[in-house]
């Protein structure tokens, strides 16, 4: 029985730490320097290639960081931890307020304490009138404060006013939209995906069917690709404008898609996809991440046979836009698994929008086709695309260069309509350059409610930091010593107390006791001495 | 296209600025060094009495700016009006070369590290004048002006240190910008960086002189000549917290737009891109300074550390992040 209330103890406890204003301080701390590493180490979601890089400068360091999970601080069990209690803290903080609040909506203001020159800000003075007249011109001034009046036990009558109460109502809606933020947010990780596409810009087509037409797919925790939402998507061209520095000035990607009934009736739509302007359809979003250039080619067999090869090159460098990549053939008539992986060609190496050569090497001085020339070598042979092995669009498997099965048969520099002739009669020509973009499709059924609670988190914030929660009493009086032929006079005792920061209510107090006192504080206690005073607590 | 002659204007209205601010901080300075004993003897007075009560002696004609009675002034206090008016001049012409440069490259003028930079500096010493104005007015006056003017050469300083910075390593020729940020967002959520920066720099200004000063008054054998000319810990901590409490919804603000236009620009809202990560961090920070001036037993010395931990991390994300991290946000134009 002791054992059970010694536990209750404990959780008691431990409930009023993790609630406390100083665990919430302390958590928000840890977030901040759990977040630091995120900031400072290359994080693999982001940029897997600087991870990479970060674990050969420091092989020592780098598997051990990896282990702690500093590679994916987002993602990582100690990060979630910090900010599942700095949840956990701020609802255990949020539902006693809100209780707290509801009861202090439904209350009566605060009555007027018996001894008002120990509020923080205090003025009175005797004014002409009766206490019924200072009453009612009080109450007047008053308008929009939540007021009770009360009758106190000595006879003297006062009013009670409080104003301010949207600064809790600010801060509750702040808190609880952060809350909003973290489950709405984590709803999106569950059920969205994102997946990037590189499209050729001469009409090719792209369908959201699957996830195998996409290059690269990231799903939510519960997507399993199976019910993307389904469009179709066409791209007619790509167009860039660049400055004469060479900077871009413009990209546009000139497009068409279907989705809903028009999949059905084959209707296409026009769209101008821009940066900062994504195509928005059937819950999902379109984006332009990137672009390139794809050379073609056309290898012309000895026997008269041709094929002709379209394939995106890979950037290298995003100013010049030179790129590198791997244009694969299949000799066409070869039936003979053993003659096919003797007769397999490959064009690659570099090629540059604008041609500049540095001794003989190719490079590029400028992002547009102003001189289109591509630098190859043509390699013959075993291009290893059997061999279960994933390889990359943009290489050939070095695996099979270096054990000689994957020849080098020429190397050349070649501009469009240029060909080069191999050993066997075979030409390679190179016909011409297409532009390709990279699409970005991304699904987030959250996104909406994300920014509504954005949106609730500011406002929020901003009331509950801008609106002061105040108090004032006025308590009146009968002058002592006026006798019944006297003109009616009364003694008028205001208080005020500013009930979060005082910063600032010491003005608004001395306008309203101005205003309440009906005197310019000469005969009163220098309204600017008492709010002095109240500065100081 | 650019307009070559007004961003040459634009450059030649930066480089004033700088040297007027340079003057206004000596001033400042001289203000601060030479104030001597008469003045502080009057400032202790004005602590003693009480505010209401301390007008009467000290309102002897110092309306900011305006230098007419200058012969019945001691001159340090006469520096200290140089100061003001040099600072709202150097105000003027630095607003002057930020608007050149807009018009030169008809876009706002914040696309790249040095703009932003310059951009920072101005609403820095934006909100110093306000305050400076504010707290001047005679029923608002917690401090003697000399005292609240001795805030105006600390904040100069790191203005004068960014802006030489951003004019000479992080300069950038006026150009269009780049297809990412041609966007009118840019003008949303940068205005609002940049505001909420300015402030928060001021902010930091004011939590560091609040150490000093609270080493002061803890020991007032401590920094006894530095100390007493500073406002009290009082005026020192609230200057900070008021415009930290103002400019934390425009910080909100200015991350959602942030995230806003992310979504439209990047492909989603929220990625952990080093900027966002460090936008966080100082949001979390500022927070926690808010919540550290609302629990009993933070308030002072640790509030005003953790606000001067948000400016360096502040500063750090304008610097560290654009320059040496790469992100979504390297388009620092270096
Ligand atoms: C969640 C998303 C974002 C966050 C949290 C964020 C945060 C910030 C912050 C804190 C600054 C100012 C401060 C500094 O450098 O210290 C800033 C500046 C800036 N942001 Fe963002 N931002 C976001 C998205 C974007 C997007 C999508 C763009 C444009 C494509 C953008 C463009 C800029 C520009 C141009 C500046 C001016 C500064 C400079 O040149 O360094 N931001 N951002």
């Amino acid at each position: 029985m002791s054992r059970f209330r010694s536990l209750l103890a404990f959780l008691r406890n431990t409930w009023r730490g993790l609630t406390s204003m100083r665990t919430a301080l302390v958590l928000l701390f840890l977030l901040a320097m759990a977040a630091l590493p995120g900031a400072l180490i290359p994080q693999r979601s982001l940029n897997p290639a600087e991870v990479d890089k970060y674990f050969t400068e420091y092989p020592d360091l780098a598997p051990v960081l990896d282990k702690l999970g500093v590679f994916e601080v987002f993602s990582s069990v100690w990060f979630a931890s910090i900010y599942v209690l700095l949840f956990i803290s701020l609802i255990g903080c949020l539902l006693p307020r809100c209780l707290e609040y509801y009861k202090q909506l439904r209350g009566r203001p605060v009555r007027t304490p018996r001894n008002l020159t120990r509020m923080p800000h205090h003025a009175s003075a005797t004014v002409s009138g009766t206490p019924e007249e200072a009453l009612a011109a009080a109450r007047r001034r008053l308008r929009g404060w939540r007021k009770d009046e009360r009758e106190d036990d000595d006879g003297t009558r006062s009013i009670s006013a409080e104003r301010g109460y949207l600064r809790e109502a600010g801060n509750l809606v702040f808190h609880f939209a952060l809350v909003g933020l973290l489950v709405t947010v984590a709803g999106g990780k569950i059920l969205g995906y994102e997946g990037q596409v590189i499209v050729l810009a001469d009409g090719s087509e792209f369908c959201n069917s699957g996830t195998y037409n996409y290059d690269s797919f990231r799903a939510g925790l519960s997507v399993d690709g199976t019910q993307l939402s389904p469009f179709c998507l066409r791209v007619n061209d790509f167009d860039a404008k660049y400055q004469h520095t060479g900077q871009v000035a413009s990209y546009r990607v000139g497009m068409e898609y279907q989705s809903g009934a028009d999949l059905d009736a084959g209707t296409w739509r026009p769209y101008d996809l821009q940066v900062n302007h994504p195509l928005r359809i059937a819950g999902d979003r379109i984006y332009l991440t990137g672009n390139g250039y794809a050379p073609r080619f056309t290898v012309t067999f000895p026997d008269g046979a041709k094929r002709t090869q379209l394939t995106q090159w890979q950037p290298m460098d995003p100013t010049t836009m030179l790129s590198q990549g791997a244009t694969k053939f299949d000799q066409p008539g070869v039936t003979d698994d053993v003659r096919r992986r003797q007769t397999q060609l490959a064009v690659t190496g570099l090629f540059a929008p604008t041609a500049a050569y540095q001794g003989k090497v190719l490079s590029s001085q400028f992002p547009d086709l102003l001189d289109p020339t591509a630098a190859v070598d043509v390699l013959r042979g075993d291009l290893g695309l059997d061999s279960g092995r994933g390889q990359s669009i943009f290489g050939v498997d070095q695996k099979m260069v270096e054990s000689g099965r994957l020849k080098k048969v020429a190397r050349e520099n070649v501009r469009v309509g240029e060909e080069i002739r191999l050993d066997d009669g075979t030409t390679v020509r190179f016909d011409g350059v297409e532009r390709w973009a990279n699409l970005q499709i991304s699904h987030d059924p959250f996104q909406p409610y994300v920014l509504g609670f954005a949106v609730a988190l500011i406002f929020g914030i901003s009331a509950s930091l801008s609106i002061k929660r105040r108090r004032i009493w006025v308590r009146v009086a009968p002058a002592p010593g006026t006798g019944a032929d006297d003109p009616a006079r009364t003694v008028v005792e205001v208080g005020g107390l500013a009930r979060t920061d005082q910063a600032g209510y010491g003005e608004e107090f001395t306008r309203l006791a101005k205003d309440l006192l009906g005197t310019d504080g000469s005969d009163a206690e220098s309204p600017g001495a008492a709010s002095a005073r109240g500065r100081k607590s | 296209m650019v307009n070559e002659m007004l961003s040459n204007y634009s450059d030649m209205a930066f480089a004033t600025s700088v040297v007027i601010y340079i003057a206004a901080m000596l001033l400042y300075f001289a203000e601060f060094a030479y104030g001597g004993r008469k003045q502080s003897a009057r400032t202790r007075e004005a602590h003693l009495v009480t505010a209401g009560a301390a007008e009467s002696d000290s309102s002897t004609g110092e309306r900011v700016g305006r230098i007419d009675t200058p012969s019945k002034r001691p001159l340090s206090e006469r520096f200290g009006g140089m100061a003001v008016s040099m600072t709202v001049l150097g105000a003027l012409v630095h607003a002057a070369s930020l608007v050149f440069r807009g018009v030169a490259t008809g876009r706002a003028p914040w696309g790249n590290m040095y703009e932003f930079g310059s951009a920072i500096c101005l609403a820095a010493v934006t909100a110093w004048t306000i305050v400076l104005f504010r707290q001047m007015r005679a029923e608002r006056r917690e401090s003697s002006p000399a005292q609240l003017r001795g805030l105006g050469g600390f904040l100069l300083l790191p203005v004068v240190l960014l802006l030489f910075l951003s004019g000479t390593v992080l300069y950038a020729r006026a150009a269009p910008l780049q297809p990412a940020l041609q966007s009118y967002w840019i003008v949303i959520h940068v205005s609002a960086a940049i505001v909420s920066s300015g402030a928060l720099l001021f902010a930091g200004v004011a939590s560091v002189l609040f150490m000093l000063r609270a080493r002061h008054e803890n020991n007032p054998l401590k920094l006894a000549r530095f100390g007493s000319r500073l406002p009290t810990t009082q005026v020192l901590d609230r200057m900070a917290y008021r415009a930290t409490v103002i400019i934390f919804p425009v910080w909100t603000f200015a991350i959602v737009a942030g995230a806003i236009w992310a979504e439209a620009a990047w492909g989603r809202f929220w990625g952990w891109d080093p900027k966002e990560t460090c936008s966080f961090i100082a949001w979390v920070v500022y927070a926690a300074y808010l919540h550290a001036r609302a629990t009993a037993g933070w308030r002072g010395v640790k509030a005003a550390w953790i606000n001067i931990v948000g400016l360096a991390v502040m500063i750090f994300n304008l610097f560290f992040i654009n320059i040496v991290v790469s992100g979504l946000h390297s388009y620092a134009g270096l």
